[in-house]
């Protein structure tokens, strides 16, 4: 690698370092509303919450509900019916 | 038991190296960007979702005519991925079909059978989820759920003639050593028809592109099924087993499964219902890789249209290019490709003479009279986006 190379090597890795922060799940925010934290603790059990956002242009209240029930009954989501009621109802008025 | 505490560190050690690669349309008032992020030993992909890791190639990284290890993208259904010892890590084959069950270390399987190599897409069922419309849930991968690679390994066949293989064998059921979070949850385990496993191209892959398999690609040792979809080829491959009778886990009769008798390609009989079948071969497919919908063109400078065809296997016949949306058709060039379960290479020249917007459609027929369509196939998973791709080029 000639100096100029090596120098551009440099300063982005500087710059990759730069933006290396909150590069984890744990940055991921869901929107503020009712119930947002029970909905984080419950889903984020098995997976991280950014499948939220993710099929947000997909499912309405309908397919919401129709997920959380495939979460409980296919996956085995540790979920109460009435928790499950409230992630719904969360999930339904914010994505 | 793998505990999450290790999977989140590995995603937490993430890195962000651009905040937007693009964006897409997110609910009615809100767009999000994507994001580029680097898991360990990868350059950065478009991230889809932490835990578990599912990232995808960014289309400049699939101009090669063989995807880059550290850029091959990542799928995963359950979020407990162990880092496999490849000195400790032992293949286990078994089952109720087999004579003399075998215990295989990575040493044993190196050294016991025929090392062989083969060019193939791996392709993931669910690539270009997030085109469809309707819309279907799921990961909401656009083109680069897919990548094309020099896959080497033995075949499955010669590990499972040394097993010795039953007349009653129906299945082949394969398990990796990913896990649940949950007990609950159903562990990731397919099954194959034997004739497909016992096909000479179907490996047990150590190495991809003459390197060994990334950790996130299934190291040491995955399945490679060249021609069917990824959800057959099961990573960090731990057990095979030889059964009499259909696999009746979550992942083979209740998820990957399309509409029985819609699409074409090989069917899977032992799986099959009136309702529904078990996703299988790769859908006649094209990418154009050289240019994106909506780029500019210089005026008078030369250009050429480039991308991808490749097909379940019987490889590709021809490529073709419409100006005209599909009221005529002119041959692209096609280029050798390595196998026929490779992707193919082809190019067309553009006419950058006059100034304008123009729109070039591209589509491929397979040596076996498939050809891409114009319509989706509607299926509630989204899968098998194979349609005629049409872009829009300005010329200025």
């Amino acid at each position: 690698m000639n100096a100029p190379l090596r120098c551009l090597a440099v300063l982005c890795s500087m710059l990759t370092a730069s933006l290396a922060l909150g590069a984890s799940e744990d940055t991921i925010e869901l929107h503020d509303a009712p119930d947002r934290d029970l909905v984080a603790a419950r889903c984020s059990i098995c997976h991280s919450v950014d499948y939220v956002p993710m099929n947000a242009p997909v499912f309405d209240r309908a397919g919401w509900q129709k997920s959380v029930r495939k979460m409980i009954d296919a996956f085995g989501a540790p979920i109460s019916e009435d928790d499950a009621k409230r992630i719904v109802e969360y999930l339904g008025n914010n994505y | 038991m793998i505990t999450r505490r290790r999977v989140v560190a590995g995603s937490a050690g993430a890195l962000l190296l651009a905040g937007v690669a693009g964006s897409r349309a997110f609910g009615a008032d809100e767009t999000i960007a994507d994001q580029l992020l680097a898991l360990p030993g990868k350059r950065p992909l478009i991230k889809r979702s932490f835990r578990p890791p599912n990232f995808e190639t960014p289309l400049a990284d699939l101009r090669q005519q063989f995807t880059a290890n550290d850029a091959f993208f990542v799928r995963y259904h359950l979020a407990s991925i162990p880092e496999v010892d490849a000195r400790t890590w032992r293949l286990r084959v078994a089952g109720a079909s087999v004579q003399r069950p075998l215990e295989l270390s990575l040493d044993e399987l190196k050294r016991s059978f025929e090392h062989v190599k083969l060019a193939a897409v791996n392709q993931c069922s669910g690539n270009r989820r997030g085109l469809f419309t309707p819309r279907a849930g799921g990961v909401q991968w656009t083109y680069g759920a897919m990548g094309n690679a020099m896959w080497g390994g033995v075949r499955l066949r010669d590990v499972l003639n040394r097993a010795g293989v039953s007349k009653d064998a129906l299945e082949v059921v394969l398990d990796g050593a990913d896990q649940q979070v949950l007990p609950a949850t159903p562990d990731f385990v397919k099954s194959v028809p034997v004739d497909r496993a016992l096909d000479e191209h179907t490996l047990i892959a150590f190495e991809m592109n003459g390197r060994p398999l990334p950790h996130w690609n299934g190291a040491p040792a995955r399945l490679v099924v060249p021609g069917w979809t990824a959800t057959y080829w099961v990573k960090h491959l731990t057990s095979i087993r030889v059964e009499p009778k259909a696999f009746d886990g979550f992942w083979m009769k209740s998820a990957y499964r399309i509409p029985t008798a819609r699409f074409a390609g090989a069917r899977f009989a032992s799986q099959e219902n009136a309702e529904t079948t078990p996703i299988t071969e790769i859908m006649i497919n094209s990418l154009v890789t050289s240019h994106t919908d909506g780029q500019r063109l210089d005026r008078g400078r030369p250009a050429e249209l480039a991308g991808w065809a490749w097909d379940g296997g019987s490889g590709i016949s021809t490529v073709e290019t419409s100006l005209d949306e599909g009221r005529s058709w002119r041959p692209a060039t096609l280029g050798e490709a390595p196998s026929a379960y490779s992707w193919h290479g082809f190019r067309v020249p553009l006419d950058t003479s006059k100034p304008g917007p123009q729109r070039i459609s591209v589509r491929a027929t397979g040596r076996n009279g498939a050809r891409q369509p114009e319509q989706l196939t509607p299926n509630p998973a989204g899968y098998h986006h194979n349609i005629i791709q049409t872009l829009t080029l300005e010329v200025a």
